[in-house]
Order: C-alpha cells, then structure tokens, then sequence
C-alpha cells in the first residue's frame, strides 16, 4: 500500500530483521566508489582501454566522480555535502511526557497519574521545559549544543487520523494529497539514479555528471515512505541492505556469476546501441541498480566503529552511520520507529512511553557520536517528527488519546541550541487540545532552504516563514 | 485460455495441430539505428502473417500475456476469431460482478438517532460520549481500509483469472484515466462501485462513459463537486474533464470551466447513490464551448462530445496503451504514428464506440509492425498478472503481489493524482528494478522480495506443464530439438525475442546445466530470463 495508508504505527520496526554487520570487515573509502563501476565491468582495465571496451557513458561517470572526500568544501567550515536524517515516531508521541512544561500545575491536573514529576524531568540550563527522564542522551546533545526544541508544532485543523495525519506531514499539504515534500526535493533538484542516472531520455549521457550521481533518498523500512516518492525520483527503500539485490542468487548461489554477466552483457549493449531503445534503458538501470547495491550492502557490511545500544532503530541509524562513512551520494535518509499509539498504560517515569524516548534519544545520541568520531557530524542535520501528539488530560486508561501540537526535534552542530519558542498554553485550550503555534512547514521551509539550499517556495507549494532553528551556515 | 481452466483444453489438442508459421523464428530485429518507419496503415494484417508472435503480442498487450498453449490457440484461430474473443467479451462467461460482492455500508451517513446523541453530548459537554462516537468513527476507518485492500487483491486476482483478459485491462484503462484515490475519499465501497462502472462500459461508447462518470460518487467526491454549491460553484471536476479526461490543455478556455462548474452544480450523491440536488443546481444561462442556453451536466458532455480534440484525445490516449508510448522523439516514427491515430479519431468522433476503435488499431498492419513489439515496458500490474498468466506460477500470497506492486509505482485503487499513472519509463528506476526482478524470484520459488526466509511460501513451481505446452506450442522446442532450437524457443516465449542481448550467457548457462532444456533447469534459468531487461518489455 502507498506507505501512507495501512501504515501500522509498528510495522517498520517489527519486520526489521536480523543484523549482518559482521558479515564481512572491508573497509571502505570515499575512493571506492570512483572505481566501482570499472571494477564491475573488469577491474582490470585501464582508462584507456575502458574507453574501448567500455559503454561511454560509464566511463564519463567513472571520471567524472569527485576525488575529494567527505571533508571537500569551498567555504572553510561549510561542509557541501549535506545530509538530512529524518527520524518518523509512529503512533502520536505524546510530546507532554517528552518536553516536560516545568512548574505548570495544569499539566500535573490534567495528568495525576501519568505526569512526570518536576524533580525528575531532566534540566536542560535554565530553559522553562525540561525532558523525560530517560532521555538521557537528549541531555548529552543538549549539553554540547546539538539539540533544539521546537514546541507546539502542528497545522490547522488538525486531523486525528493517524493515516490522515501522517499522510499530511508527508505531502506537507493539508488535504494529505500529492507527491511527498522530500519527493518533490529530489524532483526539483533532479537528481538520482531515478530520473538523473537512468529514467532520462536520450542524449543524457553527457550530463551524467557529479550532481546526476547524488542517489536517491534511502529509506531503511519495508515500504518507502509516501514523503520521500516524488513524480520523477523514488527512493531506495529495504530493511535490511542485504535485500537491496537480486534474491535469485540467495535462492541458489551459482546463478550469481550468471546474473552479473547478463547485467555486463546489457551494459556493453547499452554503450553500442545508437539512439534509445527500451531495452538500452533497462540495461543501464540494471546495471546503476547493481553498482548501486553493491556500494550500500559493501557500506553497511562494514566494521562497525563503535557500540550502539540496542533496539531497532539503534540498528537503522548505524546504517545510515555506515552508509555516511562510505560517503554515499545519498543526501535523504529515513528511520523511523513505532509503537507510539499510548491510549493505555502508559506510564510516567518508567514504563512503556519511557521505553519508547528513551530509545530514540539514545540511539541518536549514540548516531551523533559515531558521526563525530567519522569526523561527518558537522554535515548531518536530524529531524524528529510524530504525527500528531496527544491530549493534554489523561484517558480512563492511565493513557492518552489523539491530539494535536507537539514538539519538533531538530539535532547537529547546525541547529540553534535550546528550547527556542516558548511551551504552547495550557490554559488556552482547544477543546481539551493544545493550540499549535508553529506550522510544520515552516521547519521543513528552514531545512529545505537553510541547510539543504533549496528553494523552499517551490517545494512546499506556498510561503512559509523559516522556522529560525538553524544557525547560519 | 476462455474457460476458468486455463490452458486445459488447448493443452490435449495442442500436439495435433501444426499451426501455420507457429514453428518459424522470426528474423532478429535489426540495430535501431537506421531502421525504417513502423508503417502507418490500418489495413488489417493478412491471416498468413499472424504467426506465435503476432499472438504473443497482441495477448500481452489485448491481455495480461498468456501460456505458450493459450498463444498457440489464438495462432491457430487466426486474427479475426482471436479479436472476436477478446473484444466481444460479453459472450464470454465470466463471474458476475454484483453490487453484493463488498459490503455498502462500512462508511454510512450517520442515522438521525446517532446525530442527535452526539449533538447532545456536544452540548452537554460529554466527553466520554464524544470519545465514544471518536472511538467508533476510527473503527469504521479500519475496517473500511480492511476492505480497500480486500477489494484490491479481488481485482487482482479477477485479471488472474479472468476468461475476458481485455475487459479487465480496458477497467485498469479507465481507471487510469479517471483516476481516483481511495487515499482521498475513503470510501471503498465507491471504489468498487466506480470498478464496477468501467467494466460495464470498458469497450462501449466513451460518451456513455464520460455521462456516467459525472454521476459516479467516488468521482464527485474525489473532485470534490459534492461540495460544490450554486452560489459557489467548485471547478475542480469541470477543469479535470476537459483537461485530463476529454479535451487535453488548449482546447478550451478558463471562461469554459466557470460555466461548466456551474451546469455540475448539483450533481451530487446521497450515501452510495447520485442525487440531483435541483434546488442547489444553477438553472441559468451558459455558454460552453460554443453551446448556449441553460445547460446542465448532460449538456456540459454533450458540448465537449461535440470538440473534434475529444475524439483526437481519446484515441491518443488509447493508443499509448495499447499500441506504443508517444511520442518518442524519433521524427519519421512519431510521423506514423500521428497519420494512425488521426485516420482512428476521424472515425471515432462519429460514435464513440471503443470496441470498433480497438478493433481497427489492433488488427492493423501498424500493431503488428516489428517496432512496435517489444517495446512495451510492462506496467506492475501487467508484470505481475502477466507472469501467473504466462508462466503458470503459483498465485502465492497477494498481500505480497499488491505489496511488490505499490513499490513497484502502481497500487491499483491509489493512482498518484488525477493524472493517474505516467506509465512507460517512470516505472522503472533502480530501486523498482529490484522490486520486479525480485517479485519474478518470488512467483518462481515462493523466496519473499523482502523480510525473513521463515515466511517463504515453499509451494514448488512445477516447470513440467509450461516445458510440455513450450514444445507443443513451438515444435523446435521439443525434447528433440538441439539446445539451441529450444532456447530459441523459450526466448520466443518468455522475452518476445530469440536473440537477447544476454543470450550467449543464457547459451553457456544451459551448456553447463546438462545440455538441454529439462525440468531441472527451467526454472534456474527463468531465474535468469525475468532478470533480463527483455522480461521488462511486452
């Protein structure tokens, strides 16, 4: 189903499977992938013979790969390469039990058994809110400068459906139709494998340049996220890399050297063929999908470099660690994890939400710091976003049901520290709801526009002012 | 292949019939550098020509593909029987699709007791009452997406097994057309309703059609004229029937769709069923397209009918999906191709009738040219249906086959946009690559495309009745025949051509594999024949 209809809040992380990590320990450097597609079609040519043997367009993309690794930049201090990570919290978080309004005493009226008690909440300085406290490695990024805090977050006229809901976040529209809003990214910058390596027409052979090789998003999860499908790109989606490939020759192991010759045999093909044929078509993207498999699952089977905790999403971000490391041109990636649906037994400072927070804030403080040992955090901005939150009072279930305006998460050297905008009122309910005080387009405009120097406008389809969570870089 | 059991009866008389032409290879295409213009005549092809291939073609794209029984029988027909099966269907029995297949009233109008309960409880301020009626709301959300996806894999599995393949792929057409998203209305059982409107009128009159669709509520609702008022009228379904379902942009002005959205005010539905809300209708005066008077939405057809671009559109669209993706840049095809489709529209704007269109575009010399064949590239659903039909595979799971298909860019009953699907080479990219290459493993060993081994559906294909139909269908290809003559055949039959660009690594696989084609390695080597870009084509 398009990921936004049945989505179970859950599915993502339950199906993840098994880790690979240990399969095999080769390194993997920013150089590698320049020589991937020769290697493929014979490693043992030389540039000059590849220009016999091999189609053209292959070898202008070989040569025409950057030779300069993550660090490359042309401003001191301004990495170019920017990654975004978008971290989806399925289910509805309830954002009152994880920025904790301090002091507030409608919060503790409205959540006699659930609210987390101020003596616990974790001080962030001398911010008015403080965080659950199992978010122990919020606390850490908060402390180094890493974490900002955008409060009440929502759109008008929220809808409660999650399926609704998340398909709103995703098309960035609030009638939930359209393409996803990192979709159109990609779309309008044209780029990756989708449209600007293989879905073009003729006569882009010439224009495979290094913009053209920026990959597609990647989405680790079983269905590709309805954000990140555009109209011309579509993102990479798989839950484990090792099914990022052709399964004919996991179901029996000798029709592998087969397969590889026929993806060379369509390659040669494809550099003869004058004109463009279908058949040419399919050839390159054949053989792009294989080089392509073969850089991600040779990324992520690399030694991992440090301990991450457990639980799936912890294994998602090393990933996309992994992936970062090997320098893929991957600008998109999506993690995402669920399981918070709480209309029942919650819990407070222990319990099953607890768990859930204190997961995430965990694995992305163990991501940060595998980021910083890579020397890559400086060019990673995380975004952390739920459907909807929930409403302010407590059910008859020790839970909470559906509601409205809830925290945002923005994480990196790029962010403005701290809790910028002030904790949505308490008193000024909505109908038992939270009022939203910032629209959630405006945090996708200053991502868009601020760090992935992109023209906001056009993406979202309308003007939103920038959120002013980015420093200026 | 008429019958529910497939193939049966075409397999016991295979072997005693000797089809004309059916044994011979046709010749290698050659480089598409330089070759000629397809021809652009309609005449129809001579009953000598009609060979394995031609039937081959005209089944996958009149169809989902079939058995090498099932295009034996259609050679030995001949053309003329072959398109009397496939376009007059109706004499083909087929289960009814009734109105009682889904259920109608999942998502209902609130009964006058339930709107009174919950005024109250809003008025009283009861919350556990409202979180009640919350609470049922979302239950009947679930439960109606429960259905969408049930209603889903039944018209999937309906294209499996349908004895009238063209009927079925003329209700994907439309849907693609008119497209709609559950997504958008959340109603599955106006989905199914506007399902069962497309196959009622699938090869009728597209004015029928067109008249129909304006009082289809999955339509109404989804371009919102259900919300349109006199006072106000909403020009969402005026704008997208002429632009997208019957003129094309530049056939008509902004000045056209003001006045049509007023002769729709009104077209309305109640529950499951159109409803004519006169008073809520502007009765007044308009001028749409050169029509006058105090038209309404019958007239606001009627005006467009009358459009010569409405004849040129259809048939375009038409014949993109069943002839060739146009146009396609290369000057003397698109040539051809333009000459076809207007000597068509010039014939189809006097009656609408699709099936005596579809008749002429696919019994024509143009249809059957050498470069029209094999450049097809399949759409999801034409991949997966297609590999059932033709290969005999199991039917396996169909939440998976819908799965593969939604990543593979189609989820039937959630088309993109209005626009519906872009078809041709948008599906493919290198994500969707693996995904089709993937599902084909899936079909042939029951392996999952994605997830644990643990779930695998071990049913074993069983290659024994597709290698015998192979060799009763393509006598080369009989356990006499030289390697060479049966994997020319096989190519024949599963990628449309004997000269693929891999062939000599299929030739060396088949070497090392014992020599010849048998029951122990035909299904490796399908393995490796659906991973070819040539299994992406029809």
């Amino acid at each position: 189903m398009a990921s936004g209809e049945w989505r179970v809040a859950s599915d993502w992380s339950r199906y993840l499977i098994g880790w690979w990590m240990f399969a095999s320990s080769t390194m993997f450097d920013a150089q590698t992938e320049a020589f991937t597609r020769r290697q493929f079609l014979g490693g043992s040519l030389t540039l000059a013979a590849a220009s016999m043997a091999v189609p053209a367009f292959l070898q202008r993309s070989a040569l025409g790969l950057p030779q300069a690794g993550p660090g490359m930049t042309s401003i001191p201090g301004v990495p170019e390469e920017r990654i975004i990570v978008v971290l989806q919290l399925s289910g509805g978080n309830d954002g009152l039990n994880t920025v904790i309004p301090l002091g507030q005493s409608a919060y503790y009226k409205a959540r006699p058994s659930i609210a987390i008690a101020e003596a616990k909440a974790l001080r962030l300085g001398g911010e008015a809110v403080g965080l659950h406290p199992a978010m122990t490695g919020f606390k850490e990024l908060y402390d180094e400068g890493l974490l900002s805090i955008v409060q009440g977050v929502g759109y008008p006229n929220p809808n409660r459906s999650h399926f609704k809901s998340m398909d709103i976040w995703h098309t960035a529209d609030t009638t939930a139709t359209g393409d996803g809003w990192l979709g159109r990214y990609f779309d309008s910058e044209c780029c990756g494998f989708g449209a600007g390596e293989s879905g073009q027409a003729p006569g882009t052979g010439a224009s495979r340049d290094i913009k053209a090789l920026v990959q597609p998003g990647i989405a680790i999860g079983r269905d590709a996220p309805l954000a990140m499908r555009g109209r011309k790109v579509q993102p990479i989606a798989f839950e484990s890399a090792d099914l990022f490939r052709w399964t004919g020759s996991l179901e029996d192991k000798t029709l592998a050297s087969y397969y590889e010759a026929l993806t060379k045999a369509d390659a040669g093909a494809a550099g003869e063929v004058v004109g463009d044929a279908n058949s040419a078509f399919l050839g390159r993207t054949a053989l792009d999908a294989q080089v392509s498999s073969d850089l991600i699952r040779k990324a992520v089977a690399a030694k991992p470099r440090m301990t991450y905790p457990g639980g799936p999403l912890a294994q998602q971000l090393q990933m996309v660690a992994s992936m970062i490391h090997a320098n893929l041109r991957t600008r998109v990636y999506y993690v995402s994890l669920g399981g918070f649906d709480t209309h029942a037994g919650q819990g407070g400072e222990n319990g099953r939400h607890a768990q859930l927070v204190g997961q995430f804030s965990s694995a992305i403080g163990a991501f940060y710091k595998d980021l910083k040992a890579q020397g890559n955090d400086a060019r990673v901005l995380t975004m952390v976003f739920s459907e909807f939150g929930r409403r302010v009072g407590q059910n008859g279930s020790a839970g909470t049901d559906h509601g409205t305006a809830a925290p945002m998460f923005l994480i990196g050297p790029m962010v403005k520290p701290g809790a910028a905008n002030g904790h949505p009122s308490l008193k000024d309910l909505d109908d038992g709801d939270l009022r939203f005080t910032v629209d959630f387009r405006s945090v996708y405009a200053s991502v868009l526009s601020g760090w992935m120097k992109a023209d906001a406008d056009a993406i979202l389809e309308g003007r939103y002012q920038p959120a002013p969570v980015l420093k200026k870089v | 292949m008429f019958n529910r059991s497939q193939g049966k009866l075409e397999s016991r008389q295979a072997g005693s019939v000797s089809p004309g032409g059916a044994g011979q290879v046709a010749p290698a295409a050659p480089p598409l550098a330089g070759r000629r213009p397809p021809t652009p005549s309609l005449e129809p092809l001579a009953a000598s020509e009609f060979t394995f291939d031609h039937a081959r073609h005209l089944i996958w794209r009149a169809g989902f593909g079939g058995s090498p029984a099932q295009i034996q029988t259609l050679t030995r027909w001949g053309l003329d029987k072959s398109l009397d099966m496939l376009l007059n269907f109706e004499k083909v029995a087929d289960e009814p699709v009734g109105p009682e297949l889904f259920k109608a009233d999942v998502i209902r109008p609130r009964t006058q007791d339930e709107r009174d309960r919950q005024r109250r409880a809003a008025r009283e301020r009861d919350e556990d009452t409202l979180a009640e009626f919350r609470l049922k709301v979302q239950q009947r959300e679930r439960e109606d997406r429960d259905q969408m996806r049930r209603i889903q894999q039944w018209w999937l599995t309906r294209m499996v097994e349908t004895p009238r393949p063209l009927q079925e792929k003329l209700v994907l057409f439309w849907h693609g057309h008119f497209a709609t998203n559950y997504r958008t209305i959340e109603d599955s059982y106006h989905m199914f309703a506007q399902n069962r409107l497309f196959r009622q009128h699938a090869a009728g009159k597209f004015s029928e059609l067109l008249r129909a669709i304006i009082r289809d509520p999955a339509m109404l609702a989804y371009l919102d004229n259900n919300d349109s008022r006199k006072a106000k009228p909403n020009e969402n379904l005026a704008r997208e029937i002429m632009e997208l379902f019957a003129l094309g942009a530049g056939n008509y002005t902004e000045r056209d769709i003001k006045e049509g959205a007023r002769a729709l005010t009104g077209y309305t539905f109640r529950d499951d069923e159109f409803y004519f809300d006169k008073p809520n209708h502007d009765t007044g005066s308009k001028n749409i397209l050169g029509s006058n008077g105090g038209i309404d939405g019958d007239g606001f057809v009627d005006a467009i009918l009358r459009q010569p671009a409405c004849a040129t559109f259809i048939t375009t669209k038409l014949y993109r999906f069943f002839a060739h993706d146009y146009p396609t840049g290369d000057k003397p095809f698109d040539a051809a191709a333009g000459r076809v489709i207007k000597d068509l529209a010039d014939r189809f704007r006097a009656d609408y009738d699709v099936e005596k269109l579809l008749r002429r575009l696919l019994s024509s010399r143009h249809f059957y040219d050498g470069r029209l064949r094999g450049e097809q590239i399949k759409s999801p659903v034409q991949l997966i249906v297609g590999a059932v039909r033709g290969l005999r595979v199991p039917p396996r799971d169909l939440g998976v086959l819908t799965d593969a298909s939604d990543r593979m860019g189609q989820s039937i009953f959630f088309p993109p946009s209005v626009k519906g699907w872009d078809g041709g080479r948008s599906w493919i990219n290198t994500s969707t690559m693996f995904v089709r290459q993937n599902l084909m493993v899936f079909l042939l060993t029951g392996r999952r495309p994605q997830g644990r081994d643990g779930l695998a559906d071990r049913e074993r294909f069983d290659v024994t009745s597709l290698l015998r139909e192979l060799g009763d269908a393509l006598p080369n290809a009989g356990t006499s025949a030289s390697s060479k003559e049966q994997l020319d055949a096989l190519c024949r039959f599963v990628l449309g051509t004997p000269e693929p660009t891999g062939r000599a690594v299929l030739d060396k696989f088949i070497a090392d594999r014992g020599g010849a084609l048998s029951e122990k390695n035909l299904g490796d080597a399908l393995l490796l024949l659906t991973a070819m870009p040539e299994y992406q084509l029809c």
